[in-house]
């Protein structure tokens, strides 16, 4: 449903931003877990979030890769919006890249903090 | 008139301390980037209303706004990310080599220095540090949430009931600044302020020396325990030992009083004593105007007698 998915869909579409959410949501509960139970533990919750980013990063480059695919490689310039099967495909293939590039970002910002932070605030 | 709030005692654009000076150059590289960008996008368009006559073709367009509103504000974001998270653990850097609590009381402040021996010394509505030496301030409040902001030292800290939140600061530059509540807590919340002293090393250990001792005071406190005074306020050394006001023991040495609301003078003492629910509305001392004129003289020559 998701790779390798001949035409894109609602599913291809939320699935870069959902990945996001799930990082978003590892990054700070991890570390909200580690500084309360195991403020030692700073280095490896470290490359956990490290981890968590260079997997939902390839998942977001894939689907990226994917949707833009599913534009048909920039055939054509948006707007795709008369109404035939291809023009939607089209439109949900750059909508769903779009939300890729905003995803990988968004994903790399949310993960910068785990660089910096230098010790579990008393 | 412009430049009045760009130096001073309480001015974030004339840091003092290693905090206040990050926070400052942040604001710089901000308001220059901000400008630089201003007249990019200003002059794009006068470049396109006035100088280009020729409509650009749809694909140009299209790159114009992916890389000017996209990939451009996307890696300037991300350097300004890396910037303040950069700063964020520098802020809290290194062994604190003081120790002191600060509590928010409506509306006042109430400090308490560790000294060197492990004991504590009270005091009330002033901070004094010893310039270029790292100093913790431990925060918290007894009543609603204040908020604890020196702008030439350092950028706030919250006070809030049941939390205690950590500020280190790093002076560097000696001097008297003005620290301000910055978070609204009441009618008073506009005179719940206090001056600040940066100190020498040496001349601060001398007067925390001086701090930690009992009042020394030849004036008759008659008057100041006769009206109760010293039910609310201590001075170490006499019978004076509450504690739901501010600490007096060493009063005269203060800079202001009210916290930070008129300057330390015998007529602003006796002023505070006689009017003071008129000074700070809402504060819980009531006005004691009506005592007779040479007990109000009396109570105010013992507090200013208090080095």
């Amino acid at each position: 449903m998701l790779f390798r998915s001949e035409t894109p869909n609602l599913w291809t579409l939320l699935a870069p931003p959902t990945v996001w959410a799930l990082h978003f949501l590892f990054c700070y509960v991890a570390g909200a877990i580690i500084c309360a139970k195991a403020p030692e533990a700073l280095d490896e919750l470290r490359l956990a979030i490290a981890a968590a980013t260079i997997l939902a990063l390839v998942f977001i480059v894939v689907a990226g890769m994917q949707a833009h695919r599913h534009w048909g490689f920039g055939s054509d310039m948006p707007p795709h919006d008369t109404p035939t099967d291809e023009d939607q495909q089209h439109f949900l293939g750059l909508a769903t890249m779009l939300l890729c590039a905003l995803s990988a970002v968004a994903v790399i910002f949310g993960a910068m903090p785990a660089l910096f932070i230098a010790e579990c605030m008393r | 008139m412009l430049l009045g709030a760009c130096s001073g005692p309480q001015s974030a654009l004339d840091p003092a301390g290693r905090e206040a000076s990050e926070v400052a150059l942040l604001f710089w590289v901000m308001l220059v980037g901000a400008a630089i960008i201003w007249l990019v996008v200003i002059g794009a368009a006068m470049f396109g209303g006035k100088w280009q006559k020729q409509p650009l073709s749809e694909r140009a367009g299209l790159r114009i706004v992916l890389y000017g509103g996209a990939v451009i504000p996307t890696i300037v974001l991300a350097a300004l990310l890396v910037f303040g998270l950069r700063l964020m653990p520098m802020l809290r850097a290194g062994e604190p080599e003081l120790r002191i609590t600060m509590s928010g009381e409506q509306y006042w402040w109430r400090v308490t220095y560790a000294a060197p021996d492990g004991s504590k010394v009270e005091s009330a509505n002033e901070l004094r540090l010893p310039a270029g030496r790292a100093a913790e301030i431990t925060l918290d409040s007894v009543d609603v949430i204040h908020s604890f902001w020196i702008p030439s030292l350092a950028g706030k800290m919250d006070m809030i009931p049941g939390r205690t939140n950590r500020l280190v600061l790093h002076p560097e530059r000696t001097g008297i600044y003005r620290g301000v509540c910055a978070e609204f807590c009441g009618r008073s919340h506009a005179f719940m302020a206090f001056p600040v002293v940066v100190m020498e090393p040496a001349a601060f250990e001398a007067w925390l020396a001086r701090e930690a001792a009992p009042a020394l005071s030849k004036a008759d406190n008659g008057a100041f325990l006769a009206n109760g005074c010293g039910g609310c306020h201590t001075v170490r050394g006499t019978q004076a030992t509450g504690s739901i006001g501010p600490d007096l023991t060493h009063f005269a040495d203060r800079q202001s009083i009210g916290a930070g609301i008129l300057p330390n003078t015998p007529d602003n003492r006796r002023r505070f004593i006689a009017e003071t629910e008129t000074l700070k509305p809402g504060v819980r001392m009531p006005s004691f105007g009506a005592l007779p004129p040479a007990e109000l003289g009396a109570i105010a020559a013992y507090l200013g007698s208090l080095e």
